[in-house]
């Protein structure tokens, strides 16, 4: 006469597991898509000797940042307030912090 | 069987229950499952990125090192190259030329960087996809540059680095050392940096130490350290993030505060007449617990599916105008997924359990009474 | 079938506002008999259903059920005789608002891990045997004072219990709903069930079909309570 709620809501979850499954199965299935595309990146990075990812290119040492040291932000000028958006996104490296 | 039925039966009856108020738990969930969305996409980008560079920097050099004075970072001499070399435990030493190149008719900046990826030939570069996206230039484009004495120093575009390479090489320019001594100026004899490989990978902070000795002038860089600058990039404890999760943190305190609030007079009276035609203390905590569960659970997973989505399939399309920033060059690329068991189970933690805990606690003396006494409060 | 002994029940005992619903009562129902408590309001009718109902637990005195003493029972006991033996038609019918009928019906049987299907089933069984099976799917609100009532008993019979207990179920209702009320009444009585009503409406004390009637008054029974 009428379909339980308590069924819609045992299939809601169970869709969404499914999907959460269905992503997790797809990960599996393109993992060889995905190494390669890693192994190029190593493989470039070891070519070329690159130390950083190219996430932030706004300024030096977000751009570098495992290169920056802890003046580099403020090399424009000794107060500078961070003024790159980036910035707030990165810190400053760890081995910068603990030094 | 019993025991599914039973739930089954109470879930119905919580159902109906939540239904009455159509509009108002629609709402609720929709900005619950916003703010899941907002927390679970900036854990899965971060943690795929995370993940992802400390897999790909594994090959950068060793040792780098720079030379700094008063605090900034300047030309190393050639001459110390050898120097290093004589070191015990280095296997190799090499000078690196890198910089940077403001183009200002696009306002972007490139790295420039000297490789034999051009094959040696003057007046050829290798650029990376989001140099090419910038200046819309294909293979075989001519390109100018502005040299550092104001002179115009041209360069063709030899062949372009690929897509799936972007996260490393998108804004690169590799060039020949001439080409590049050209364009920025850098002396003959000087490096940007040395980079060091070492014969036994375990002695990297015993080999910078003695650098560091040998020429008190440098910074040498270890590739731990440039790997750890990896594992706490977006890190919790500062910048954005912190925002966004002391946001996240409060939203969840107010949309629990609804409930945590306490029972509504209808909703005791309602307790009550359960108890009068024969529900139990624990079939009551029961139904207000799947209360709890079904608006939280349902938002923790529609918010995750989502956030996966938007990540991993739509390259954190949302995200791009804060990552973006001022950059005028930006990568594109897909992360690979890569989720952390720990930060998705503290992210269920602080969705399902304090809203639902906050559900449950007020109906508990009301759970407990006598029917009688409560349907004649 | 209920014995009460020397029931007190006291509310808000100690502050200033402390009120003594039942004073003493002492009371016996019998198994298949419809039994009137009849009185004004304030009487402590309502308190005393709650107490035989298990609905209530006593200040002082003892209740014993079918020779089993359940006075000091827990809780979870307690709820359990509550349910099986006991059905009640509140005054108020106390329907869960905004939920259709027959979930209102089925309610008090949801805990229980029955087989949804079989629960279902009796739920309509029931609401047919009161009319009220087209209006099995409609919210509680759009159902008439008389339609409200017959759910409310639906309701209570459907953990098909031993006892009915009622309270003022005539209050909202015009005379030929009474009348219909008591009818219904003798029915289950006829089924062999036990049936309490506490009520001031003559139409329900002075109906032929009542067996006993207990007047109360200011929390104690009249003495020479009239037996028929």
């Amino acid at each position: 006469m009428f379909t339980r709620k308590s069924d819609f809501f045992f299939l809601f979850i169970a869709v969404n597991l499914c999907a959460l499954l269905l992503f997790f199965l797809h990960d599996v299935v393109v993992h060889g898509n995905v190494q390669t595309s890693l192994r190029e990146k190593s493989e470039m990075v070891e070519r070329l000797g690159l130390t950083d990812l190219c996430l932030f290119t706004d300024a030096r040492y977000t751009r570098h940042p495992a290169m920056a040291d802890l003046n580099t932000p403020f090399q424009d000028h000794p107060t500078a307030l961070e003024h790159f958006p980036s910035g707030t996104l990165e810190g400053p490296p760890l081995h910068l912090r603990s030094k | 069987m019993r025991l599914l039925n039973r739930q089954r039966n109470i879930i119905d009856f919580t159902l109906s229950s939540l239904l009455r108020r159509k509009r108002k738990n629609t709402a609720l969930v929709l900005v619950y499952t916003l703010v899941v969305f907002g927390l679970a996409s900036v854990i899965f980008s971060t943690q795929a990125l995370k993940h992802e560079a400390c897999s790909i920097l594994q090959k950068s050099p060793e040792v780098v090192i720079q030379r700094v004075v008063a605090g900034r970072q300047e030309l190393i001499p050639a001459s110390y190259i050898d120097k290093v070399k004589d070191i015990r435990g280095v296997q190799s030493a090499q000078g690196r030329f890198w910089g940077y190149y403001y183009d200002s008719t696009v306002g972007a900046n490139y790295t420039l960087m000297v490789s034999n990826e051009p094959s040696g030939a003057e007046g050829s570069m290798v650029i990376g996809k989001g140099v090419a996206r910038t200046l819309h230039a294909e293979k075989g484009d001519i390109v100018p540059f502005r040299a550092y004495d104001g002179s115009i120093v041209t360069l063709q575009v030899g062949y372009i680095l690929s897509v799936q390479s972007e996260l490393v090489s998108s804004d690169l320019v590799l060039l020949t050392e001439n080409d590049f001594r050209q364009i920025t100026g850098v002396p003959k004899g000087a490096f940007t940096d040395i980079a060091v490989m070492a014969r036994n990978p375990k002695e990297l902070t015993i080999i910078a130490e003695k650098i560091r000795r040998l020429f008190p002038d440098t910074r040498p860089i270890i590739k731990d350290d440039i790997l750890r600058t990896y594992e706490t990039i977006f890190d919790w404890r500062g910048g954005i993030l912190l925002v966004i999760l002391a946001g996240a943190m409060l939203a969840f305190v107010i949309l629990a505060w609804d409930k945590a609030s306490g029972l509504s007079s209808e909703e005791r009276k309602e307790i009550g007449i359960l108890k009068g035609i024969g529900w139990e203390t624990s079939d009551v905590i029961l139904m207000k617990f799947w209360e709890g569960v079904v608006i939280s659970l349902s938002s923790f997973l529609l918010g995750c599916v989502f956030a996966y989505v938007h990540i991993f399939f739509a390259s954190s399309a949302l995200f791009e105008p804060v990552l973006k920033g001022w950059s005028v060059l930006y990568p594109q690329f897909r992360l690979k997924p890569y989720i952390d068991p720990l930060q998705i189970a503290t992210l269920f933690s602080l969705t399902v359990i304090p809203y639902t805990v906050a559900t449950i606690i007020p109906s508990w003396r009301a759970a407990t009474m006598d029917p009688d006494s409560v349907m004649r409060l | 079938m209920i014995d009460v002994m020397d029931i007190r029940k006291v509310f808000n005992a100690g502050r200033p506002n402390e009120f003594v619903a039942i004073d003493g009562v002492s009371l016996a129902i019998e198994q298949r008999k419809i039994t009137v408590l009849k009185g004004p309001s304030g009487s402590g009718k309502t308190t005393l259903l709650g107490v035989l109902g298990c609905m209530a637990r006593p200040t002082s005195g003892r209740i014993i059920l079918s020779d089993r003493e359940i006075t000091s029972l827990p809780e979870r006991f307690l709820t359990e005789i509550r349910r099986t033996t006991f059905g009640f038609v509140f005054q108020q019918f106390n329907l869960i608002k905004g939920i259709t009928v027959i979930e209102n019906v089925i309610l008090p049987a949801y805990p229980s891990g029955e087989n949804p299907v079989v629960l279902k089933k009796r739920a309509m069984e029931l609401l047919s045997l009161f009319n009220l099976s087209q209006k099995a799917l409609s919210k509680v609100e759009w159902l008439s004072g008389g339609e409200a009532q017959r759910a409310s008993i639906a309701r209570a019979l459907m953990n098909d219990p031993e006892v009915i207990i009622a309270d003022e179920p005539t209050a909202n209702l015009d005379t030929k709903l009474s009348r219909e009320f008591m009818e219904i009444v003798s029915n289950l009585n006829g089924q062999g069930k036990t049936v309490i009503i506490a009520s001031h409406d003559p139409i329900v004390y002075d109906s032929a079909i009542v067996d006993r009637v207990v007047e109360m008054r200011d929390g104690k029974l009249i003495a020479g309570a009239t037996e028929k």
